[in-house]
């Protein structure tokens, strides 16, 4: 703590795969230098990896005053274990405010264990994040049809995790500067959970993230067949395959493919929700698509006023028309 | 033999929780009678369990927080093959968050005494959070896996676990005691059969209040809760709609042409 500080320090869990800073960690230090600036205090950030000294300064442009910095082969990969006593010893001697963490795999992980043993609150994927009058972190989710704030008033540090793509890209100021504290890591650590490989797919669909146009089905679709009339939609149009919780509740895909607080947020130029009410918990995943359409077989369906274009209709029938028309305008265009 | 505590939580069904709505005028939740069912993802941990049981051997005790109700849910998982349940009720522990949820939980497994496996389900459809099998896993001071798809090797020192994460998935080998969060790939979960019910009317359900775990009231509930609820908004993200009318063939006539026009296709 600077002496001009009015209270412990910000902290952002800095996320890199294979080396590389991920995103959301740039997404979450440009949100988190905003509070800082509010609340009057230093923003730190915690970056653990194995010959990342090079990935500092995108940290600084982004908005850290203060990287900690674990460099050693022990923490090339995210290690539960030692990631996590890291974390919590520098949390028990630097006293930060607020910590915030991105809801990644390892996030999701790390961020329920150092909020447990370091004796304090967690709000899970929130969407937005404000100070209130009492100069306390609100954190916001949607809830019950609405969004709730929950707060943490009296244990520290204040602690949340926020999906991928809540907050924008900060500005990088390339010129920035700030301080590289390095961490005294173990050369060897001799854990209790041993990783013996990790495996990236190759992604074949496109990805939902950078979709120009996004499909996303509901419990709707009624069945497997149903689901698989909505994807086949999607693969007509080149468009990414979303979907709602309840489609991953049945098994009929996987949950990387689900969209909204606790899975994807997505951004496309044109999004269609098929056989989904329009729980927020879903749309808050969506609200920067550029252009919404809503099928739906129930005229009072509350994605009705959610989006700019609704089509009542049943989808098991209506999603097999619209891909003929397609197929059909497609061919026309060809032979003219 | 392994001991394996499995943890099952009793949430409203999830096909009707969307009759659970923030009144816009009071800002309390008008909660509606949504009947209480066993958590999805929760058959799932309790059929890694059963599989465990049948092919290793194994004891294995359900364990839920809840209200006196939530003892249905328990009862369940005796008839799909648990050999002991406990349900955690107390008035003490409502309003818990999840840290007081798995404090409690934690109190709840150190007094049944053995346990080599914890089962969870990775969320649960009401809460969502999927922090209770970690901050368990904290408490114990175990480790944990969490978004387990597959058990590879079950061997009665250390299992290896193949669990998800972003586009791929990670092979582990992790020494027990061990926490493990399940998803939806992991099995297919059996559904309850006659004879298991005639079975589970035998065992019994052991109650256990705050008083019972040895624990101070002010740790658990509302109150051994760090987080609250400190306001609710009814906002929601609105555009103009504009419905599209017609025939059939006309509203998918319509649609394809915005969407040409648009030169989405
Ligand atoms: C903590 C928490 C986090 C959550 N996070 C997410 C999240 O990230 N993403 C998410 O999606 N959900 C999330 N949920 C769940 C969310 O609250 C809703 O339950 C879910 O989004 C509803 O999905 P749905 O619209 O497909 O299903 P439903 O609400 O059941 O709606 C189905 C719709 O389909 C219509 N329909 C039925 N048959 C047809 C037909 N033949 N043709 C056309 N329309 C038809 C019905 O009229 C209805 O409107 C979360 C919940 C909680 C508690
Ligand atoms: N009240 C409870 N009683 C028993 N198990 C629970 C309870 N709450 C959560 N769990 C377990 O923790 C998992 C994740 O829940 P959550 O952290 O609420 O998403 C669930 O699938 C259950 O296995």
């Amino acid at each position: 703590m600077k002496k001009e500080d009015t209270c412990g320090p910000i902290w952002v869990f800095a996320e890199q795969e294979e080396g590389r800073i991920q995103d959301i960690s740039l997404q979450l230090i440009g949100k988190a230098r905003a509070l800082a600036n509010e609340l009057n205090t230093t923003l730190e950030v915690i970056l653990l990896g194995d010959r990342i000294k090079d990935q500092v300064q995108p940290l600084f442009a982004a908005g850290t005053d203060r990287v900690y910095l674990g460099d050693a082969p022990t923490l090339s990969w995210y290690q539960p274990e030692i990631y996590t006593e890291i974390i919590v010893s520098l949390a028990d001697e630097k006293k930060p405010e607020i910590v915030l963490i991105g809801s990644t795999h390892a996030g999701r992980e790390l961020a329920p264990m150092v909020a447990a043993r370091l004796k304090t609150g967690l709000t899970a994927h929130c969407i937005d994040l404000t100070i209130n009058e009492n100069r306390i972190l609100e954190q916001w989710i949607p809830a019950y049809g609405g969004l709730i704030s929950i707060t943490c008033p009296k244990n520290r540090p204040q602690m949340a995790t926020v999906a991928r793509g809540v907050f924008p890209r900060p500005h990088m100021d390339e010129s920035r500067q700030g301080e590289v504290v390095l961490l005294e890591v173990p050369a060897e650590f001799e854990g209790r959970i041993q990783t013996l490989q990790v495996v990236r797919r190759k992604q074949e669909t496109v990805p939902l993230e950078s979709a120009a146009i996004v499909i996303a089905g509901g419990a709707g679709a009624g069945n497997e067949e149903g689901w698989r009339q909505i994807a086949d939609l999607a693969q007509t149009l080149h468009a990414a395959l979303g979907c709602t919780r309840p489609v991953v509740d049945e098994g009929w895909t996987g949950h990387e493919t689900m969209i909204g607080q606790s899975g994807k947020m997505v951004s496309p130029e044109l999004y269609i929700g098929i056989g989904l009410s329009g729980e927020l918990q879903h749309l808050i995943g969506v609200v920067n698509a550029k252009v919404m359409v809503a099928v739906n077989k129930d005229a009072r369906a509350p994605v009705f006023e959610q989006v700019d274009y609704g089509i009542v209709e049943d989808c098991r029938t209506f999603v097999p028309l619209l891909i003929e028309k397609i197929n059909a305008y497609r061919s026309r265009r060809k032979g003219a | 033999m392994y001991n394996i505590v499995v943890c099952v939580k009793a949430v409203p069904d999830p096909k009707q929780a969307d009759q659970i709505r923030i009144d816009p005028v009071t800002k309390t939740l008008k909660r509606s009678e949504v009947p209480l069912v066993l958590n999805p993802l929760d058959k799932n941990a309790m059929e890694a369990a059963l599989h465990i049981k049948e092919t290793r051997g194994a004891f294995l005790t359900a364990i839920s927080m809840g209200p006196p109700e939530a003892g249905n849910i328990v009862k369940e998982c005796l008839a799909l093959g648990a050999d002991q349940g406990i349900l955690l009720s107390d008035r003490a522990f409502a309003g818990a968050d999840t840290y007081a949820t798995a404090f409690t939980l934690a109190k709840g497994i150190e007094k049944i005494g053995r346990y080599d496996v914890i089962f969870c389900g990775m969320a649960s459809s009401d809460g969502g959070t999927e922090w209770v099998g970690p901050q368990i896993a904290a408490f114990l001071g175990m480790p944990v896996v969490t978004m387990v798809e597959e058990l590879t090797d079950t061997g009665p020192e250390s299992w290896k676990v193949k669990a998800c994460i972003e586009n791929g998935y990670r092979l582990m080998q992790v020494k027990l005691p061990s926490v493990f969060t399940v998803t939806r790939t992991l099995n297919s979960p059996r559904v309850l059969s006659f004879s298991g019910i005639i079975k589970a009317r035998k065992k019994q359900i052991l109650c256990w209040s705050a008083r019972d775990l040895g624990i101070a009231e002010d740790m658990v509930g509302l109150s051994g809760s760090p987080t609250m609820v400190s306001a609710m908004t009814t906002r929601s993200i609105r555009r103009q709609v504009e419905i599209i009318n017609g025939t059939s063939e006309e509203k998918a006539e319509m649609l394809m042409q915005k969407l040409a026009d648009a030169g989405l296709i």
